[in-house]
């Protein structure tokens, strides 16, 4: 924990700040129908050619079934759009490897997979997905379902904002606007900033380097039929072979990998993510990758305090998410720094920390960051393998996303996710007082709460249901790559991930099997649409209700009490939830590790 | 069922046209503005020896072990800094599988570099990274290297510290990440003539 390394932190927390309101007034202009921007000029004929090839009246509002309705059938055409491209990417332009079709499974985990923007992979880009597919079929979802999240989250912020209306905007041009002038001008720029850093943007095909000296392995001999050769003794009989060339992936990256971090999506150009040396080149590129991560969400935030006409609410919620932002960086880097003892053991250099799974460029608290801000937002990019972090290092994470990626959070679905949250703790302080329990004005009654409960109850189910199927069966055991608490960690892992629509992984899980493909994919289903859905009602019954004047027993919503009591509801329910089988993961494995047990 | 079908043509035609510009239009944009302004980076930051063949990618690492090489992090790529399969070990704290191989390469590192049994190795020099392409070593590591390729090669180690200094990557900005020394382009300066 090196003072160079607190000057990095304050430099983001800094900076975050500092984008929250430029940010923040850009959503009012971009998620008001009839607002401008300075891109109008540029976009507004695109905007309104948009409008008439889809027959949509801009400035016909919805009621929340409608809206969900609407979103709900894009999210359906979207994820066939993007079955038939993997299905059929051998037939399909722009694939100079010669990959074949992708596996019935596999398309089907991964179309739900960016449909509901977690980008869960159960497959190495690099060696699976054409430049079209890549391009076409993963980064179309990158765009439309971070603007679908955002869309959602403006939705309920209208919801609560508004009175005595059904009204709560419309999809089609909530969705069109997101893309068109806020998601895609920035990516632009940014796709630009990270080519100049050294990421790809090409056509070509895989580039084949001669090494500078070439390696000696030793591989399992193969007869005629490609089957391995045992000797009599039933030892596999090895080879010596030597291996002169490398081959380089090539492709467009760039372009995907802007929308992929600002769209909090996560999905990974190539096997490595954001730790392969082109997805992530630079610690400057890395920093501003993180910084995207945060950009849209924290300016979410004061967009709710806008247009609530509450600034301190909106500041409020964000304080909230930092303070819990704050808490798991510390811990996770404090843990990555002090390293593994068992290896320290052995001889590795104590101050170097645990470097298993990190890049040199990044160092400890480089890839501590990442991995805090990548799963408190529902990101999932990774610029170190989580799966190789200390046990306290791979917690942080790990509760991070099963606390719902309300910290700041995925565009849109981390703010829709905290008012969740928001409603409870008004609806708790509304009990402790004796009195109905009011929220901006509005009355928190048991509708509200019921689908507040339904959103959260969903997620807790479909969560540790799956993870504890898995445990138990032979297709869940079978996946992992470590034994002991680890490997339970790794199944739990890969659930808590599906369900908060993350996508990172404790990456040794080998999940692409038809069980691992089809219950993820369900879980991510689930954990997408079974919240909106709740959450939708609650926005269309907000908007309903009369204002009701503030008095002297209304709970305020800013301040250190209101912020307090957030951060308690936050915790107290995902402690509830999910502390004893984390005690079965990483806890015990923090005490083993400490005694120098070993699976 | 009339609004229905008309939701379904929104729908539609909605994600043929959004798919026009994110996935058609606007990576075609970044790719001619990166051809244009970023031409190297943009195919790779490729390396190509006098002949014109290509070597490798300043960003992309690979193995070396013979003594007259620095040697890179150990890689859990492939079979080792293989570009078309990157990932890391993904071994957890509590690994014997990992336990094991961090014992045999700190044996290793400690005997092809000299080191008494209780120098503490750098943890760069004994983990596989997460991309198991990482071009870096820590500095330390690079040094402890020097009096190992400085025998092999016969130069003097303060010729070796002034190549190693030259490529090294400082952080960015001043205080952006951390250093580390890019083992392909060191020992591709060290067979250069110059640096023999």
């Amino acid at each position: 924990m090196q003072p160079s390394d607190w000057l990095q932190l304050a430099v983001y927390v800094v900076t975050l700040a500092a984008i929250t309101k430029p940010m923040g007034l850009y959503l009012m202009q971009v998620l008001d129908a009839g607002g401008r921007t300075w891109l109008d000029p540029v976009l507004k004929p695109l905007e309104r050619l948009t409008y008439r090839l889809m027959g949509v009246r801009p400035d016909g509002e919805q009621d929340w079934r409608r809206y969900t309705g609407s979103m709900l059938l894009f999210s359906l055409v979207g994820l066939l759009f993007t079955y038939a491209i993997l299905r059929l990417q051998h037939l399909l332009p722009l694939n100079p490897q010669g990959f074949g079709p992708v596996s019935p499974d596999l398309a089907f985990n991964t179309a739900v997979s960016f449909t509901t923007n977690t980008n869960w992979q159960s497959y190495s880009g690099e060696s699976t997905m054409s430049y079209l597919s890549q391009m076409v079929a993963l980064a179309f979802h990158n765009f439309v379902s971070a603007a679908t999240g955002i869309a959602i989250a403006a939705a309920l912020v209208r919801g609560i904002a508004r009175h005595s209306t059904k009204l709560l905007g419309n999809f089609w041009v909530d969705l069109v606007r997101i893309t068109y002038y806020l998601l895609l001008p920035i990516c632009l720029v940014f796709a630009v900033i990270l080519v100049s850093q050294g990421m790809i943007q090409n056509f070509r095909p895989y580039t084949k380097a001669s090494l500078v000296e070439p390696m000696k392995i030793s591989v399992e001999k193969k007869n005629d039929k490609g089957a391995t050769i045992k000797s009599p003794d039933g030892k596999t009989v090895m080879e010596e072979q030597t291996v002169t060339e490398q081959v380089i992936p090539q492709g467009p990256m760039a372009s995907q990998v802007a929308i992929k971090m600002l769209g909090t999506n996560g999905g990974g150009y190539v096997n490595a993510n954001a730790a392969h040396p082109f997805e992530n080149p630079t610690p400057l590129s890395n920093f501003l990758q993180m910084l995207s991560i945060f950009a849209i969400g924290s300016g979410l935030t004061w967009y709710l305090g806008r247009m609530t006409k509450n600034q301190a609410h909106g500041w409020s919620v964000w304080a909230a998410m930092m303070a819990l932002f704050l808490g798991g960086v510390l811990l996770c880097w404090w843990a990555e720094a002090a390293g593994n003892p068992i290896h320290h053991q052995l001889g590795a250099a104590v101050a170097d920390g645990n470097m298993e799974g990190k890049e040199v460029r990044f160092g400890i608290f480089n890839s501590a960051l990442f991995a805090t801000v990548t799963t408190d937002a529902s990101c999932g990019a990774v610029n170190a393998m989580h799966d190789s972090f200390t046990a306290l290092g791979g917690f942080v994470p790990l509760f991070n996303m099963q606390l719902g990626e309300i910290i700041i959070g995925g565009v849109g679905a981390g703010l829709y996710g905290m008012l969740v949250f928001v409603v409870l703790a008004v609806f708790i302080a509304g009990l402790m007082v004796g009195r109905t329990p009011e929220y901006l004005g509005k009355k928190i009654q048991s509708y509200e709460v019921k689908m507040a409960m339904l959103a959260l109850l969903v997620l807790c189910f479909t969560l540790l249901g799956f993870a504890a199927w898995a445990s138990v069966s032979a297709w869940g055991l079978a996946g992992r790559n470590n034994e002991g608490p680890h490997g339970l960690s790794e199944i739990l892992y890969a659930f808590s991930s599906a369900v908060g629509n993350n996508g990172s992984a404790f990456a040794g899980l080998s999940a692409n099997t038809p069980w691992y493909n089809t219950t993820l994919g369900i879980a991510m289903l689930f954990g997408r649409f079974l919240m909106i859905v709740p959450i939708m009602a609650m926005a269309g019954s907000l908007a309903q209700k009369k204002l009701v004047p503030a008095s002297a027993g209304t709970f305020p919503v800013s301040g250190v009490t209101f912020i307090v009591l957030l951060l308690g509801t936050v915790l107290l329910i995902g402690a509830l939830n999910f502390l004893p089988v984390l005690t079965l993961g990483p806890v015990v494995e923090h005490f083993l590790t400490a005694q120098g047990k070993l699976f | 069922m009339k609004t229905f079908l008309s939701e379904i043509r929104s729908a539609v035609m909605v994600t043929l046209t959004l798919a026009a510009v994110c996935c058609g239009l606007y990576p075609l944009v970044v790719f001619g503005v990166s051809q244009l302004f970023f031409r190297d980076k943009a195919n790779g930051s490729l390396i190509t020896d006098a002949k014109g063949a290509v070597r490798g990618s300043r960003l992309i690492g690979q193995p070396f072990s013979a003594d007259k090489y620095f040697h890179p992090r150990p890689s859990a790529a492939g079979n080792g800094y293989d570009g078309a399969s990157s990932g890391g070990s993904n071994l957890g704290p509590t690994s014997q599988k990992l336990n094991d191989a961090v014992k045999d390469r700190i044996a290793q590192y400690r005997k092809e570099n000299g080191l008494s049994e209780s120098e503490p190795v750098p943890a760069d020099a004994v983990t596989a990274s997460g991309s198991g392409l990482d071009p870096h070593i820590s500095p330390r590591n690079a040094e402890l290297q020097t009096p190992r390729v400085a025998k092999a090669r016969g130069v003097s180690e303060d010729k070796l510290r002034e190549l190693i200094r030259e490529n090294t990557d400082n952080p960015d900005l001043g205080f952006l990440g951390e250093s580390g020394v890019n083992v392909l382009r060191l020992n591709l300066a060290l067979d250069q003539p110059s640096g023999n």
